[in-house]
């Protein structure tokens, strides 16, 4: 097993924070994972991106022109990057800053209104936290119990910051269930 | 051994201070600034110092003056902030001490782009300076390897009294990866400086001390045989590489550093087509690792695809010689600060089989 997966958005949405976090949580499953950030001439306010390829094997490549899964932050990112899916591939879409829709049948599409929902729990920093469960609700790439586990260790220093950010995962979660 | 998630450029920094290094100096240049920030505050939890010098000069100066005290040390840079520590990795060469040098590297020529990049092949593995001096070279293609082979490097360069430089660019620099770090060395296992640190005068007037300049052509002679000695032993016992899939291989590839990692996965993909796909992934450029090409069936092997990422090709000459000529050459590369893609890969060698 192999998957890869790309996480694009404005920076300051947290987009690198949930992708070092799903290797940490591969490494606590006992997998490989890699994370490989977009880098370089990259501008505030511009798209950032990074690359995950978590595997049971060895990983060769850490960026892959044809993705596994793409989680989408804003529409810029959607556009620029939702002609990379495989067929079968996973789109976690952010409804609330995405317009657009997956018109590829063969993949697919999850619109999970991200910011929304991490502002009802009362914060709309967790959004990231919030298509953190998605990805793992849609996909099963990984036990939740691990990607929790680390959520808990990153963004739950606080007794209460804990509290949010389980509660966010758990709605991403929640999200995709069919 | 507990595992763990590490950015490579990290990964390197705490494998040296595990290694006994305990002395760096550096200047910034991304994207191997992460390097400096961590040693910055790691070394003087082990008793061992950080300079950020001045300059790049400054910076390969003072650890070509610590380094010949006996302290194990280290520098690391970028592309064009080599060119400005190559005569200073002369004078260490020349001097015959031991010491690190990492280049995190990016496209060149000039600044060049920072992303991943393979355009430093003949600048690290053939002239990092005027004189014919070689450094022992090795280029990792794992954050594992990067911090095995920082970890090592300062036993290399201990034993044979060299400067050991580790190629490596942005990819893997930049990555993270589950790792496993080796562990702190202890300094009694050491090998002993006492042969070539230079020391006071002793009461007999004699002290070591260092010379660069030979003022004589006979002088110089002594040297530059010794120097040759040198790198026909590092060619006899030093060749490193990985030989994948190899045993029954019918297309061979090769690559090294982050493009050795890119067709792992071409092999990989090929394989599961249908093509018996293998790689030959050097790791030591210099001495390189021509053994590793010897074992090719060239009664059924008649050609090799050679991927780099150089524009142009440049590790391709060394495969050539290592073969003896023997193959057709395709190259599939990419222009420094393009990350050759695994498909472009599989695409090439189908096309061209």
């Amino acid at each position: 097993m192999e998957k890869s997966l790309l996480i694009a958005g404005f920076g300051g949405q947290g987009i690198m924070l949930i992708g070092k976090m799903l290797g940490f949580a591969a490494s606590k499953a006992g997998m490989n994972a890699t994370f490989y950030p977009s880098y370089g001439a990259e501008q505030r306010g511009g798209t950032a991106n990074c690359t995950v390829i978590i595997a049971d094997d060895e990983i060769g490549s850490p960026v892959s022109k044809k993705l596994d899964s793409l989680i989408a932050m804003n529409e810029p990112s959607f556009v620029r990057f939702v002609d990379r899916m495989k067929k079968g591939g996973v789109v976690i879409v952010n409804s609330s800053l995405v317009q657009s829709k997956v018109e590829d049948k063969d993949v697919q599409a999850f619109y999970v209104p991200a910011n929304d929902l991490a502002q009802q729990l009362g914060s709309a920093q967790v959004a990231n936290v919030v298509v953190l469960g998605a990805y793992i609700g849609a996909t099963g790439v990984l036990d939740a119990a691990f990607a929790k586990q680390v959520v808990a260790e990153q963004l739950g220093k606080k007794p209460e910051l804990l509290e949010l950010n389980m509660k966010a995962f758990d709605a991403g979660m929640e999200a995709v269930k069919p | 051994m507990s595992k763990e998630f590490i950015k490579g450029n990290e990964a390197m920094a705490e494998a040296a201070v595990r290694g006994g290094c305990r002395f760096f100096a550096g200047y910034p240049i991304t994207p191997q600034n992460d390097i400096p920030e961590y040693l910055s505050k790691r070394l003087f939890e082990v008793g061992g110092t950080f300079i950020q010098g001045e300059s790049e000069i400054a910076s390969i100066n003072m650890v070509y003056g610590v380094a010949a005290t006996g302290v194990r040390s280290m520098t690391s840079s970028s592309s064009p902030g080599l060119a400005l520590k190559s005569e200073g990795i002369s004078f260490i060469a020349g001097s015959r001490i031991p010491a690190v040098i990492i280049n995190v590297a990016r496209g060149g020529p000039a600044l060049g782009t920072i992303q991943g990049a393979q355009q430093d092949y003949f600048a690290s593995a053939k002239a990092i300076a005027p004189g014919g001096f070689r450094c022992f070279v090795v280029s990792p293609s794992t954050v594992q390897e990067a911090a095995d082979l920082v970890y090592e490097a300062f036993e290399i360069a201990d034993k044979y009294r060299t400067p050991v430089y580790v190629l490596t660019d942005g990819v893997i620099g930049n990555m993270m990866e589950i790792v496993e770090l080796p562990p702190m060395r202890d300094p009694e296992e050491m090998l002993s400086s006492d042969a070539w640190r230079i020391t006071k005068y002793n009461d007999d007037s004699s002290a070591r001390q260092f010379s660069t300049y030979r003022p004589t052509g006979e002088m110089l002679t002594v040297d530059n045989i010794a120097m040759a000695e040198l790198y026909e032993e590092w060619q006899e016992k030093e060749q490193r590489w990985e030989a994948f899939m190899m045993e029954d291989a019918e297309v061979v590839l090769t690559a090294y550093g982050s493009a050795g990692r890119i067709a792992k996965s071409a092999v990989k993909e090929l394989r599961a087509q249908g093509i018996k796909a293998g790689l030959i992934r050097p790791i030591t450029l210099f001495p390189f690792p021509n053994k590793a090409y010897e074992n090719i069936n060239y009664d059924k092997i008649d050609k090799i695809f050679v991927v780099e990422m150089s524009i142009p090709p440049q590790f391709v000459y060394d495969v050539e010689l290592a073969t003896k000529s023997q193959l057709d050459y395709i190259n599939i590369n990419t222009s420094g600060g393009v990350i050759v893609e695994t498909e472009s890969i599989v695409d090439k060698v189908k096309e061209s089989m």
